[in-house]
């Protein structure tokens, strides 16, 4: 039990954090404690979980990318016209274009990064600029509300309502997130090609001698995040039922927040999608029991921006410090 | 001095390079070098820092490519270059200096990483690794949690653990590039004991260690590199270190004790029961103006916690410190400098020295007020004050602005050293300042610590090794567990007699 | 001759031939294709558009000198500025008098100040990572602005103000007065104080620089708190400029500011860059939107230009680096 709260003191603290928090705003708020309010949660976190394990992934391998949310707008855009040309299409060819234009716009990071060694932060920086300036330029701007009736539809998939009167909600946005996540967990946890990457990420000199294909690992972190894009960014548009150019600017730095507020480390080589997951709810969670407190939405951010801060702060001051029961580690 | 171990040698190797040359950006690596192992055989590669042994290992590893014309002859099929995909497939493993392990992944992943996490997409069967790794670790003898992540592993079972990877498969060829630089005494011996094991298996291991006393104990042979080029294949068996540093450097060295009385002179440092549980205990030593005293030991025994005690940046609990007869209590390393301390730390890659910066800025750094003119630093005289300390240590450098990492080991050191006497301290601590310095320099840096002591700087020589400090302190300390154990008088102690005490 | 040409090439550094190419490139290109391009005209507009984000690329400059980032610099600037305006109206609004405003603008340099004290300090004591340190400051301070402003302007300002944004002194814009004193400022800084020094050896090695008896925790408090008191200073240029404040006024400067440094030679982790170069840098970048205006082309595209300059100059450097080595090599 101690190595395992040692080897997974994030996700415990995190997990500690959301009970205190969520104890709290059932205390405080008659409705934060039920079944519906916390399908609620999951409905809106979708979009950030999914683009949240894709980002964990490429942080994993000791990248960094700021354009995948204009990437996910531009996928957004594009997938839309590209539904008209087609005559409307369904959700699996929807899917299918979206996925495949996220993977060949995070392809196109991991060409820059791998091909000319340029560093993961000034390529996705330099391609956030081009994919947000062009997609501005040729949409000047305007939305498409002219959507096919299939993706604006909400699907329940599954509904109940319990006896305390509230609905429980399971929609498609939720369906997609999990089968996102599983196949993440799958994918980094349980196959070699996801043990290289932590691997890469952890030692990119140890790995290049273990003869692991470099290359590889950067178009598959890249990729990986470029499909979970453009699922999340056809998913928004679902969700929103709208497709604005700017509606995503800007959320690549909340998603980068809360993925390493869930354990992922800048450099490479350590993260969990339990963590990144665990990470995304906490800050949805905050922002969903303020809201039920009657807190002005303008206080929000600044809330969780303080709460944020609060928790690196604490997550950085070594976790030995704060449970002395763990005991130092064997390191001299 | 000890005789090779006898294994059952093969007579037919089963390496043989010919005709190896390397070229880097016009500077030749390896000149027509020829190396060659037999089964069961510890063969042991010497030279110094850059005369080529790591370029050969990379070679025969396929990292890299080696000039047209060479002939790498490997369990009866011949080559011209080496991939790291055959070497591996072909039984030849290297454990790196750096051991090239991944810290947050688990023993398990790190020991089976080649077998099971392999080159195929696939899924991961974690028992199979977990197996794989609990009997690796069996057959060197060790058992740890193959679940935790190596992180949690100091540095010896590191090693372990780099060891046992390079065992999976059929291992016939091991490479081992100083395999025990940052061991302890006993971590060592436990080290050699495996790599007896190994060839008495029949495994042929190729020993690279800049430790000579180390080398003589496990080799049955050594081929000796300078420069790039072979100098020849020696049997251990009648081999003396003296003499293979010769070898390596091409040089005579005439060591002699170079202690003198100091007593007359003031006490510079006084240290009286000093304490930081369970790093150093009761520590009490004084230094005089002008005397070396020499703090010898094995890694781990507090010395460097000790030395970091000295120099304000580990406090102790209990315990006082008096520079020249007041005293001091130091909150951080700036107030033990403000005080006259110097500290040159034996890391000089990642503490001692800012590698990627200048050379000037790296000199400069801990004396910027110096060169401060009307309250901004002036460019002219951080210029002349960098090329009076080159000048006065014989560094030998480019540019002043060139990064201090172009630099070799032992000019890197002068620097460090110049950095510290420029804030003009009454006492220098130097940390393993041999480290990473070729045997040719080591005797460059000793003169200047002797001049230094000459003009009156109070000096605290701290060393693994022991004829360091018996040659060149005047007083030798022993330290063991946090204690100080023995104290020698060179000119009255021999040496082997303070080895057996510390190596004991 | 020599000696001169060798100490004005040491002096500019090895971080001059990106953005000194990219100025060559964008007069010739734009100079052939527009034949307005090299005028006054052009001149006004850059020395109009220049300060802003200048101000706050200096604001930028010195985090990732240290290996760090400041990513609430456009936030810390709309908070300083509506500190000024909070105590303009205050103290009378429109008819508020010069005294009032110049209290208004000190507070306003230490609201800036605090701001990069709480994150320097957290960075310095916890060894948490910047970019998710500012990351959270942003959130918070985001939130904090939107909170008091609720989301709306605030104009209303007395008319000497008008000046400090529009008007010249002897033909030169005053905001590009200011800015260019700020970029000699941070030029003696980083060339010739004790604190650029520590900064740059900070940001090539925290440890090695503690080692050599710097106070590294010291050092970094104070860039950060020098970062947002930059921060302020764009912030009072941003709202005289525009006689308002609003709230995510200036937001999609934040990764042109990264940009910027990067074009200018910035190594991404840390340790080495200049003031001079950045300066090109900036100016390419403004003249190439502008180059644009005049043939027709909105800000939008220009952003997309300025991403693919990025991309193009570091090829450009890989490429160089090629061609060195194989230069070594064929020499031997």
């Amino acid at each position: 039990m101690r190595s395992l709260i040692r080897t997974h003191a994030t996700e415990f603290s995190l997990l500690a954090v959301i009970v205190i928090i969520s104890t709290v705003l059932s205390v405080a708020t008659a409705n934060f404690f039920s079944l519906g309010n916390a399908f609620d949660l999951l409905n809106i976190s979708a979009v950030n979980i999914i683009f949240a394990v894709g980002l964990l992934v490429v942080l994993i391998a000791g990248g960094i990318d700021i354009s995948f949310a204009v990437a996910a707008s531009v996928v957004q855009y594009c997938t839309a016209i590209a539904l008209g040309w087609i005559g409307g299409g369904g959700w699996i060819s929807g899917l299918l274009i979206a996925g495949s234009l996220g993977v060949l716009l995070g392809c196109l990071n991991a060409f820059l990064i791998h091909r000319f060694r340029i560093i993961s932060i000034v390529a996705t920086i330099s391609t956030f600029n081009i994919y947000f300036g062009l997609l501005m330029f040729f949409t000047r701007g305007v939305s498409i509300y002219d959507l096919p009736e299939w993706l604006t539809d909400r699907v329940i998939l599954f509904e109940q309502e319990m006896p305390d009167g509230t609905w429980i909600e399971i929609t498609l946005p939720v369906l997609v997130m999990v089968i996102c996540v599983v196949a993440t967990w799958m994918l980094i946890t349980r196959t070699t090609i996801g043990r290289q990457l932590y691997a890469f990420g952890d030692n990119p000199e140890g790995a290049r001698r273990f003869g692991i294909n470099i290359g590889a690992m950067q178009f598959i972190a890249f990729g990986w995040l470029g499909l979970m894009a453009g699922i999340g960014g056809l998913i928004q548009a679902h969700y929103a039922q709208e497709v604005v150019p700017n509606a995503l600017y800007g959320r690549e730095l909340d998603v980068l927040a809360a993925v390493v507020l869930g354990g992922a480390r800048l450099g490479g080589g350590k993260g969990s999608v339990l963590g990144c997951v665990l990470g995304v709810l906490l800050i949805s969670i905050t922002q969903n029991g303020l809201n039920l407190m009657g807190v002005s939405p303008f206080a929000f951010k600044m809330i969780v921006g303080a709460i944020i801060l609060v928790a690196i702060t604490l997550s950085n001051t070594r976790i030995e410090r704060l449970l002395p029961f763990v005991g130092r580690g064997a390191g001299r | 001095m000890h005789q090779a171990t006898s294994a059952t040698v093969g007579e037919k190797p089963l390496l043989s390079l010919r005709n190896i040359n390397m070229t880097f950006g016009g500077v030749k690596a390896l000149k027509n070098v020829s190396f060659e192992g037999r089964p069961g055989e510890v063969h042991c590669l010497a030279g110094e820092n850059g005369c080529g042994k790591s370029t050969l290992i990379k070679v025969i590893t396929g990292v890299y490519r080696p000039a047209d014309g060479a002939v790498i002859e490997y369990d009866g099929e011949i080559y011209s270059h080496m991939s790291p995909v055959t070497a591996q497939d072909r039984g030849i493993q290297v454990i790196w200096q750096d051991l090239a392990l991944f810290p947050e992944m688990s023993v398990a992943e790190n020991i089976a990483f080649h077998e099971v996490l392999g080159r195929r997409p696939r899924l991961v069967d974690y028992n199979r690794m977990r197996r794989i790794a609990i009997d690796a670790l069996a057959r060197l003898g060790v058992t740890l949690d193959v679940e935790l992540p190596l992180k949690e592993y100091a540095i010896a079972q590191r090693q372990i653990v780099a060891i046992a990877r390079a065992l999976i498969g059929e291992a016939k060829l091991v490479f081992m590039d100083e395999p025990t630089a940052s061991l302890t005494q006993s971590e060592t011996d436990h080290l050699l004991e495996i790599v007896r094991t190994l060839s008495a298996s029949g495994v042929a291991v190729v020993f690279v260690s800049h430790r000579l006393a180390e080398v003589l104990e496990i080799s049955s042979r050594i081929t000796v590199l300078r420069d790039g080029a072979l100098v020849g294949v020696y049997p251990a068996a009648g081999m003396t270190q003296s003499r293979i540093t010769e070898l390596m450097t091409g040089k005579t060295f005439d060591q002699h004790v170079r202690a003198r009385p100091r007593d007359d002179q003031p006490v510079v440092l006084e240290v009286r029961g000093l304490t930081r549980p369970g790093q150093f205990e009761d520590i009490s030593l004084t230094v005089r103006r002008g005397e070396t005293v020499g703090i010898t030991g094995l890694l781990g025994a507090g010395r460097t916690e000790l030395a970091l005690a000295l120099f304000g940046m580990l406090k102790p609990a209990s315990g006082a410190i008096s520079i020249e007869g007041k005293e001091v209590r130091f909150g951080s390393n700036r107030d033990a400098i403000k005080a006259g301390v110097a500290y040159l730390s034996e890391d000089r890659l990642s503490l001692g020295l800012i590698q990627p910066q200048a050379i000037a800025d790296n000199l400069v750094i801990a004396s910027l007020r110096k060169i401060l003119s009307g309250g901004l630093l002036s460019e002219d005289r951080k210029r002349s004050l960098v090329s009076r300390w080159i000048a006065d240590l014989g560094v030998r450098i480019g540019r002043q602005a060139d990064a201090i990492s172009t630099l070799s080991g032992g000019n890197q050191q002068r620097v460090a050293i110049a950095k510290w006497l420029a804030t003009d301290p009454k006492l220098l601590i130097l940390d393993c300042p041999t480290v990473g310095v070729d045997v040719g320099a080591r005797a460059g840096i000793f003169d200047i610590v002797a001049r230094l002591a000459e003009s009156g700087l109070a000096i605290i020589l701290i060393s693994d090794e022991v004829p360091e400090v018996y040659f060149n302190a005047d007083r030798v300390l022993h330290m063991a567990q946090g204690r100080i154990v023995g104290t020698y008088d060179p000119r009255q102690a021999r040496l082997e007699e303070i080895e057996a005490a510390v190596y004991a | 001759m020599i000696s001169i040409l060798e100490r004005v090439k040491t002096a500019l550094g090895p971080e001059m031939a990106g953005p000194g190419l990219a100025f060559v490139a964008v007069v010739l290109v734009f100079g052939i294709a527009s034949p307005q391009f090299l005028s006054a005209a052009t001149f006004g507009s850059v020395a109009f558009q220049l300060p802003e984000l200048g101000l706050l690329t200096l604001a930028m400059l010195l985090p990732i000198l240290t290996g760090g980032l400041n990513l609430a610099i456009t936030f810390t600037a709309n908070i300083a500025g509506l500190t000024v305006a909070w105590v303009l109206r205050e103290n009378g609004g429109v008819d508020a008098g010069i005294g009032i405003f110049i209290a208004g603008c000190l507070l306003a340099l230490m609201v800036g100040a605090a701001s990069g004290v709480v994150m320097g300090l957290v960075i310095a004591f916890t060894r948490a990572h910047p970019i998710l340190v500012s990351l959270s400051m942003m959130i918070f301070l985001r939130g904090l602005g939107e909170f008091l402003t609720r989301g709306g302007d605030i104009s209303g300002f007395p008319a000497f103000m008008g000046p400090i944004g529009h008007g010249s002194i002897a033909g030169i814009p005053v905001p590009l007065i200011v800015f260019i004193a700020c970029v000699l400022g941070w030029h003696v800084l980083l060339g010739r104080t004790k604190l650029g020094f520590n900064t740059y050896m900070i940001g090539s090695n925290l440890e090695a620089t503690r080692y050599s008896g710097i106070n590294t925790r010291k050092a970094i408090v104070l860039v950060y708190t020098l970062s947002g008191v930059m921060c302020a200073i764009a912030g009072i240029i941003m709202l005289a400029r525009f006689n308002s404040v609003r709230i995510g006024h200036g937001e999609s400067y934040l990764l042109i500011t990264v940009l910027a440094c990067f074009l200018g030679g910035v190594n991404p982790f840390g340790g080495f860059g200049r003031v001079i170069p950045v300066f090109v840098a900036l100016v390419v970048l403004q003249l190439l939107s502008s180059g644009l205006n005049l043939i027709g082309a909105n800000q939008h595209l220009a952003t997309a230009v300025w991403g693919i300059l990025l991309v193009g100059v570091m090829i450009l450097r890989w490429v160089a680096s090629r061609i060195k080595i194989s230069i070594v090599r064929r020499g031997s």
